[in-house]
């Protein structure tokens, strides 16, 4: 179980978070909206340890991860996997170096199950046979997969993904997520997501919290937030523009 | 707040901003080459990552240090020809140019060659593993990024930068011997035996040190500055172009230093 309990953080006079408070639940798919810029990746940050809050807790299993630092974090961290948004793939590694990385540097795994392990992980996202190839010979939605990839082979308890789709094709977008939903369905690990993929994370999510001007607005099962009353869901599910636009037909008198 | 301060205290309060800034700035470069130099003594090593900047910062550098090393030289052997001739001194070329390479421009100019050429590719290949998120990806992999991207950089600069320097000064010699002898018409006896009488261990030794912590300053400064890169590729260009210019600058005021140190 992972709880955000009031979480703030500025950056100069912008306070991108103000009191953020949510919950995703063990073994779920939680996955939090809003609009670009709208401090998502912010709030991930904070959830992976990445930045410190100015003030509020992120509690993963009881355990306050703001109050640890340094060594005293990498328990923590050796449970999760992430997914950047741009893949984060390291560029002078293959594809199954990458992969096989974490493992090798914090495992004393042999050569042989480490073989397995990454052979099991390209498996797993249908990557056979690019292993030998480098980052930058295979394409984006790859690319991706093998980011996922490399964050499963650890077999973590729970994974982050921020924004796993951005800058993919539709089509792609739904293979990333049916990826996503049938490796969750297999390992049970618990997913934090965050995206700005309507409707689309609606037919993989458990629950859904929305994000807006630094706050979570609603949180619960995506036929709730489908269904919510709240104008600020409602416009940003349906796309709506934040200002009517001067119809461009008429002229001005 | 800059509106509930007095129109005629606003310039202090820029003042103490900026000062605040620099000293903060100052904090954080030291801190950088703290933590750097603790984790060179604790394990685990990373025996991989250090061959790899070793050949990324010195193997790659052999070519430019050779070229600049061998024309140096000759360009040393040929203006003090032309001054000690005035006098008649030219028996005194050799250790003229040895002690001029071994002493100040062997060490300043490897390390300036060395800036141009690895220290800014060291801040480009950080600043881009920054932007792309591949250094977050290591701390988030448990894996501590200065392990191995920092620490494996300024040993290398430390065992590199003395042995490219004493490469610089020996093609250098024999560029002032390649004019001075073979040019010029000097004996090749009163090159070298001279050069042996007027060159000391200590010379030598002055050398080494300079070298050895020119090794340190190109490497930190290119590494913190990969660190602290900014926003995308005009980001990376600034910090590259501001890692290769700190670095020289931190070069020739820390070569004055020792040279007014060290004996």
């Amino acid at each position: 179980m992972i709880r955000v309990e009031g979480l703030t953080k500025s950056f100069g006079a912008n306070q991108v978070l103000r009191g953020v408070d949510f919950e995703a639940p063990k073994a779920t798919i939680t996955i939090v909206i809003g609009r670009s810029g709208g401090g998502k990746s912010v709030l991930l940050k904070h959830l992976i340890g990445l930045m410190r809050p100015d003030a509020g807790r992120v509690v993963i299993d009881g355990a306050d991860i703001t109050r640890l630092s340094g060594r005293a974090l990498e328990p923590v961290r050796r449970r999760y996997g992430v997914v950047f948004q741009s893949g984060a793939l390291f560029d002078s590694l293959t594809c199954w170096d990458n992969v096989a990385f974490q493992l090798s540097e914090t495992t004393r795994l042999s050569g042989p199950e480490i073989r397995t392990r990454v052979e099991t992980a390209l498996e797993q996202v249908e990557l056979v046979g690019v292993g030998p190839k480098y980052p930058a010979e295979i394409s984006g939605g790859m690319r991706k997969r093998v980011a996922i990839a490399r964050a499963l082979v650890t077999e973590p308890e729970i994974i982050f993904f921020d924004e796993p789709t951005t800058g993919l094709d539709p089509i792609l977008v739904n293979t990333i997520h049916r990826l996503i939903q049938s490796l969750h369905r297999k390992l049970h690990f618990t997913a934090v997501m965050v995206s700005h993929e309507i409707p689309e994370i609606f037919e993989i999510a458990d629950r859904v919290a929305m994000l807006h001007e630094g706050r979570i607005v609603e949180a619960g099962p995506p036929d709730v937030i489908q269904a919510s009353t709240n104008p600020v869901i409602r416009q940003f599910i349906r796309g709506e523009p934040e200002l009517s636009a001067p119809d461009p037909t008429k002229r001005s008198t | 707040m800059t509106e509930s301060v007095p129109r005629s205290l606003r310039p202090f309060e820029a003042i103490g901003r900026r000062t605040i800034g620099v000293v903060d700035a100052l904090g954080r470069f030291g801190t950088f080459l703290g933590v750097a130099l603790g984790l060179l003594v604790t394990p685990p090593f990373k025996l991989r990552a250090f061959i790899g900047r070793i050949h990324y910062i010195g193997f790659n550098s052999l070519l430019i240090i050779l070229l600049t090393g061998s024309f140096t030289g000759m360009v040393l052997g040929l203006q003090i020809y032309v001054t000690l001739s005035r006098f008649g001194s030219e028996a005194y070329l050799g250790p003229a140019v040895a002690l001029s390479l071994i002493r100040e421009l062997g060490p300043v100019l490897a390390a300036l060659m060395v800036t141009g050429r690895a220290g800014s590719a060291l801040t480009a290949e950080l600043g881009i593993m920054r932007i792309s998120e591949q250094i977050d990806a290591l701390t988030v992999m448990a894996l501590n990024p200065f392990r191995y991207l920092v620490v494996p950089s300024i040993l290398a600069g430390v065992i590199s930068f003395p042995l490219m320097t004493a490469l610089f000064d020996v093609v250098g010699i024999f560029g002032g011997y390649l004019v001075g002898v073979e040019l010029l018409g000097l004996s090749q006896g009163t090159y070298f035996g001279e050069m042996k009488t007027f060159v000391d261990m200590k010379d030598i030794m002055t050398g080494f040190w300079k070298s050895l912590c020119f090794g340190v300053i190109v490497t930190w400064v290119a590494t913190y500055k990969g660190f602290h890169v900014g926003h995308g590729a005009e980001g990376v260009a600034r910090a590259t172009t501001q890692s290769v210019v700190l670095a020289s600058v931190l070069i020739l005021v820390w070569d004055y230093f020792m040279g007014s140190v060290l004996p």
